[in-house]
């Protein structure tokens, strides 16, 4: 599968602030590729280079097999998709999609045909005539995809595009603009925050972290195997224990747990374990678990948290079906196996305020 | 002074639900106080003019001298409109949409009209053009006049109307951000387009606003203008010196009527965009 877009060591900086550092990355054609990361982690910047609305400090740009680096924005034909849907309120939903195709001079029955069709692809057709602000935000953000759509562009660019939207028509969006593209294979590139939506909608996953790529792969992969504990962390859930290794393992109390060969014996180490991938029973499972403390329960709908105490006294949160759940209950007394444990040298973030994050 | 425009009549005031005494209190309080300052001055210009009747009027606006004060506010007004109509929205683009090094200190600096009396900034401009001045030497040995002639008259007016479209047209950039105009590009627009298409009808009603403000101020301005212009009848005389003049040499009813006409052309222009606005907003919000 070729690239449909590249970047080569893309640096940008504001002043001192270095918000892109060295990225590399290619975005598969016909997919939809997503840049994950927290705000500020210069994901949306990377998205803004390449739609030519902002100039990389240094670095190489390529849609399809021609170079962008220093084109205009107007000249790159990429479709732009903003969180703020940033609809033209002076315009109605039909000029708005029509919007690309005036400004390149196509003649007036060329848009109409060409905005029709892409009314009723985003199923707006009896809303043509409205202005954006008589519109819902999903409704809006449909207008913005038919608009970015419209001149054909070669690939298209969303920018946290249900960012504004409430929890349910974002999940309504995001399965309808999977139907899109399943329809349209125009090749994307979302930047979200929202792992979810990454892992849900994309085929490809680029996690950033302070201007930096952390991990490319498949989200799979991503959430799988984690190539650092930033990526650990930040997609999914996941406990974070500290222990010492100790012979390829790693020891907390009494427990030890393989994965740490990469390590040296005496260093500090943190094993990454998704809640998922903590088995409480009653009784000793062969061998290789510890004891603990159920600390408090809390039930959530089919799923059920159990937050548990080490021998040692660090924390950790099991997650299972609510049924399996149900003969735990505080200061009952365990046994735990983790399963699937990364274990990373210790190093960046806090092991303590990645308890139980969700 | 900024958004007055905007936020009065497209945000719907909350409707009062209950009459309480206060409430009662506040809005006599605020009718009092508009219809006292403002309206009765208007309507004791109106009693005196149709008090010296129409035979008055038509002497006045007959008159030549009359006929060139119009003709020389109109002429300062239009050049006033274009020229900070032009350079107000790139200055108000420049403060909404860039940091540089002084910004601070341009954003102050285009209130500083408002804060000066004009009659001072009629000195300022004879300082500069006047016998003596920084660049009389230049206009004079080309044969320029400017001083008691119209370009000082321009140059005062100008200076005095700089703030009211920037004032009205930067705070609205400000808030519309670069998306609109970030999409438009990615769909193709070029600079150009961009503006004419996204930016200007963004902003069109605060320009209006400006734009209105802007007129109303030039057509009236007087302390700048007597100072750099000599007030010379038939010659640098416009209309509100005509005014002055009336007065001073007893004929009232004369001055009344033209006052007048200023005052209604500006109330007519700022009515106008305020009833044009609603209707259009209303098109395109409901």
């Amino acid at each position: 599968m070729t690239d449909a877009i590249r970047a080569q060591d893309l640096c940008k900086s504001f002043g001192s602030f270095k918000a892109v550092e060295d990225v590399t990355l290619g975005v598969a054609e016909g997919g939809i590729t997503a840049l994950l990361g927290p705000s500020g982690s210069g994901k949306s910047t990377v998205l803004r280079m390449i739609a030519g609305l902002e100039d990389p400090t240094s670095g190489r740009i390529w849609i399809g097999d021609q170079e962008q680096t220093h084109r205009k924005a107007q000249e790159r034909r990429v479709g732009m998709v903003f969180q703020h849907y940033a609809l033209f309120r002076h315009m109605t939903v039909w000029e708005n999609i029509a919007f690309g195709l005036s400004v390149r001079g196509e003649n007036k029955t060329v848009q109409r045909k060409r905005a029709d069709e892409l009314l009723s692809l985003v199923q707006l057709t009896p809303f043509a005539e409205r202005y954006p602000q008589q519109l819902s935000g999903g409704q809006r953000q449909r207008v913005a995809l038919a608009r970015a759509l419209a001149p054909r562009p070669k690939v298209l660019l969303l920018d946290e595009p249900f960012g504004a939207l409430d929890a349910r028509v974002r999940q309504d969006l995001r399965s309808w603009l999977d139907e899109v593209h399943r329809e349209l294979g125009i090749t994307s590139l979302l930047v979200t925050h929202d792992q979810e939506e990454a892992l849900e909608l994309a085929q490809q996953v680029i996690v950033m972290h302070e201007g930096r790529i952390e991990q490319t792969g498949t989200p799979h992969e991503i959430y799988n195997e984690p190539a650092t504990p930033f990526v650990a962390s930040f997609v999914g859930a996941v406990n974070v224990l500290k222990g010492l290794v100790i012979g390829g393992q790693i020891q907390f109390g009494d427990y030890y747990l393989r994965g740490a060969d990469h390590l040296s014996d005496g260093s500090g180490a943190h094993a990454y374990v998704r809640p998922h991938d903590v088995v409480v029973s009653n009784q000793p499972v062969n061998g290789s678990s510890t004891a603990a403390r159920v600390d408090r329960v809390a039930e959530l709908g089919w799923i059920a948290k159990i937050h548990l105490v080490l021998p040692d006294g660090q924390q950790l949160v099991a997650e299972m079906a609510t049924e399996a759940a149900s003969g735990f209950e505080p200061a009952k007394n365990v046994f735990v196996d983790l399963r699937n444990a990364k274990v990373f040298e210790p190093g960046g973030i806090p092991a303590s305020d990645e308890l139980a994050a969700s | 002074m900024s958004v007055h425009a905007e936020t009065l009549s497209s945000r719907p005031a909350v409707k009062i639900r209950s009459w309480t005494w206060p409430r009662v209190l506040l809005v006599l309080a605020a009718l009092f106080y508009v219809s006292v300052l403002l309206l009765a001055p208007i309507a004791g210009i109106l009693l005196a003019v149709v008090k010296a009747g129409w035979s008055v009027a038509q002497e006045t606006f007959a008159r030549p001298d009359v006929r060139h004060a119009y003709y020389l506010t109109f002429i300062i007004a239009i050049v006033t409109v274009i020229v900070t109509t032009f350079f107000g929205v790139l200055t108000a683009w420049v403060l909404a949409r860039h940091k540089f090094f002084g910004r601070q200190a341009l954003n102050a600096l285009v209130d500083l009209p408002l804060a000066v009396s004009p009659v001072i900034v009629g000195l300022m401009i004879v300082i500069l053009f006047g016998r003596g001045g920084w660049f009389e030497p230049f206009f004079a040995a080309r044969g320029i006049q400017i001083i008691f002639a119209l370009p000082s008259m321009i140059i005062v007016t100008i200076f005095i109307c700089v703030p009211f479209v920037i004032r009205e047209v930067a705070p609205i950039l400000q808030e519309l951000g670069t998306d609109d105009e970030e999409a438009a590009m990615t769909l193709g627009a070029s600079s150009f387009q961009t503006f004419r298409r996204v930016t200007l009808p963004n902003i069109r009603w605060g320009l209006a606003y400006g734009v209105a403000l802007s007129t109303a101020r030039a057509l009236g301005e007087i302390g700048a203008v007597l100072i750099v212009s000599g007030a010379l009848q038939g010659q640098t005389e416009t209309a509100t010196l005509y005014v002055l003049r009336a007065i001073e040499e007893r004929q009232e009813a004369s001055g009344y009527i033209v006052a007048l006409s200023l005052a209604a052309i500006s109330i007519v222009l700022l009515i106008g965009i305020e009833m044009y606005k609603n209707r259009k907003s209303l098109k395109e919000t409901k």
